[in-house]
């Protein structure tokens, strides 16, 4: 069965996600990924305002390829998310509710995803041109300098996600590979 | 004499560049095919048939199958007969300049280390050159994305850890990757040589086509045992669970000292890309 959500996302939202469900994924994310994690955390290391309130979001680990002409944004699939875990426990405390990656996470990310109630959703690494058609508006609000990396305020339709970490500890990755592995 | 003019190449790297990024190889679309056969997982079935519906999007539309269009790594081999009008080096960088505007390809390179200002061009390309007999000039265009570059590994064993040594360092370097690198993976081993040797064998290993095997029989069978204990690992499509974590093991080999054995392992994601054309 496949769950619809729309975003910003409740705790109400997220107490009815287990590990391996599926979901399609509408309404509007924001993407970032290395160089914009580590302002976004300086920012509120200096008690500063961040360029949008975390509450209830989502965020898009993903640097897309350029748009063709004509086209508002270039392959958009996945990247490794563990790169961000040092600083995703902060963004989660300020209320962030949704990560979107591939790859697992730390020990640290999961345990503030139950303490604050936060998912993690894989998207599938590879399948980017896939995704990009799901995207159907962009807006780049911070860090343009960053290029690929900047921040962009994306809407989107049927996002074809998989919970990985619910907010019980559930973990697909763990629990898929251990039903396939043979040895040791 | 035979002689390549610089722009011929730069304009040949540049579709090379493109054509690896939106075209998925036959046998990697070959492999996900068997694979969707063998699958027991239903999500890692969903997974194949979301890759290879992504492999015909890109390829209709001529847009990158994936985000991360790669650090460019191109493998010359040059015939020692031949003469090169221009700069060769020059020609190869200017060649993915173009390729990665023309084809609105990702920009993926920092200029520094620690600095990592963005080159806004995706150059420098690492280039590998070969030099060969004849007159002949061969380009392979291998962009190579950076989540399964980062989980490869190189070891020095000892001479004693023989076999099985390799076996386990193979066998760890994919199970710490999990789901990272994108699998179903392919791997590329590097066994023997040097420190840089080996690392430099593991990234070639990536080039072979998928389902070939070495000609040394015991090396082939290695490939074969390896591949089969690596999908052992249940990692599956994504990392979601399943049979097939890797799509084939390619390993190369060359002479050693007699103190050491040492192996490097490059990880790639499903896409598998490169190109290559001779001149």
């Amino acid at each position: 069965m496949v769950k619809h959500l729309t975003t910003p996302l409740t705790n109400e939202d997220l107490e009815s996600l287990r590990s391996g469900d599926k979901v399609l994924l509408s309404g509007v994310i924001y993407s970032a990924r290395d160089a914009a994690h580590a302002r976004l955390v300086k920012l509120l290391d200096e008690g500063k305002d961040l360029p949008f309130d975390l509450k209830g979001q989502v965020i898009y680990y993903v640097g897309p390829t350029p748009a063709k002409p004509g086209k508002i944004i270039g392959s958009a699939g996945p990247t490794t998310s563990y790169r961000m875990d040092p600083y995703a426990p902060r963004l989660i405390e300020q209320g962030l509710k949704g990560m979107i990656g591939k790859g697992s996470r730390s020990e640290k990310v999961k345990e503030a995803m139950r303490k604050h109630k936060a998912v993690y959703f894989g998207a599938v690494g590879g399948a980017a041109a896939l995704i990009a058609e799901r995207i159907k508006e962009v807006e780049l609000i911070a860090y343009e300098d960053l290029g690929t990396e900047a921040i962009r305020r994306l809407v989107v339709k049927d996002f074809p996600l998989i919970v990985v970490n619910d907010i019980y500890g559930g973990d697909l990755y763990e629990e898929g590979q251990s039903l396939y592995r043979k040895n040791k | 004499m035979k002689i390549i003019k610089a722009e011929t190449i730069t304009r040949e790297v540049a579709r090379l560049c493109q054509e690896a990024n939106f075209f998925l190889g036959e046998d990697v679309m070959n492999a996900f095919k068997k694979a969707l056969e063998i699958e027991e997982s239903e999500i890692g079935r969903e997974i194949l048939e979301q890759l290879i519906e992504n492999a015909k999007i890109a390829k209709q539309k001529r847009v990158p199958m994936c985000q991360d269009t790669g650090y460019t790594v191109v493998f010359l081999e040059v015939g020692q007969d031949l003469r090169i009008e221009g700069n060769l080096e020059e020609a190869v960088q200017e060649g993915v300049r173009l390729g990665y505007a023309e084809g609105y390809l990702r920009k993926s390179i920092v200029e520094h280390p620690f600095r990592r200002r963005n080159t806004g061009d995706n150059t420098p390309a690492v280039i590998h050159t070969e030099l060969v007999s004849g007159d002949n000039l061969k380009i392979i265009v291998a962009p190579k994305g950076g989540g399964s570059e980062n989980m490869s590994k190189i070891k020095m064993l000892k001479p004693a850890d023989g076999k099985e040594g390799v076996i386990d360092f193979v066998l760890q370097c994919v199970k710490e990757a999990g789901p990272n690198p994108c699998p179903p993976i392919v791997v590329g081993v590097g066994i023997g040589g040097t420190f840089e040797k080996a690392a430099y064998l593991a990234k070639k290993a990536l080039l072979r086509e998928i389902g070939s095997s070495h000609p040394d029989p015991e090396i082939a069978e290695l490939e074969q045992i390896l591949l089969q204990k690596i999908n052992d690992l249940g990692i599956g499509p994504a990392g979601f669970g399943g049979v097939i974590t890797a799509l084939d093991v390619n390993i190369e080999i060359f002479p050693c000292h007699i103190a050491s054995l040492p192996v490097a392992v490059n990880l790639n994601c499903h896409a598998a890309r490169h190109k290559e054309t001779v001149l």
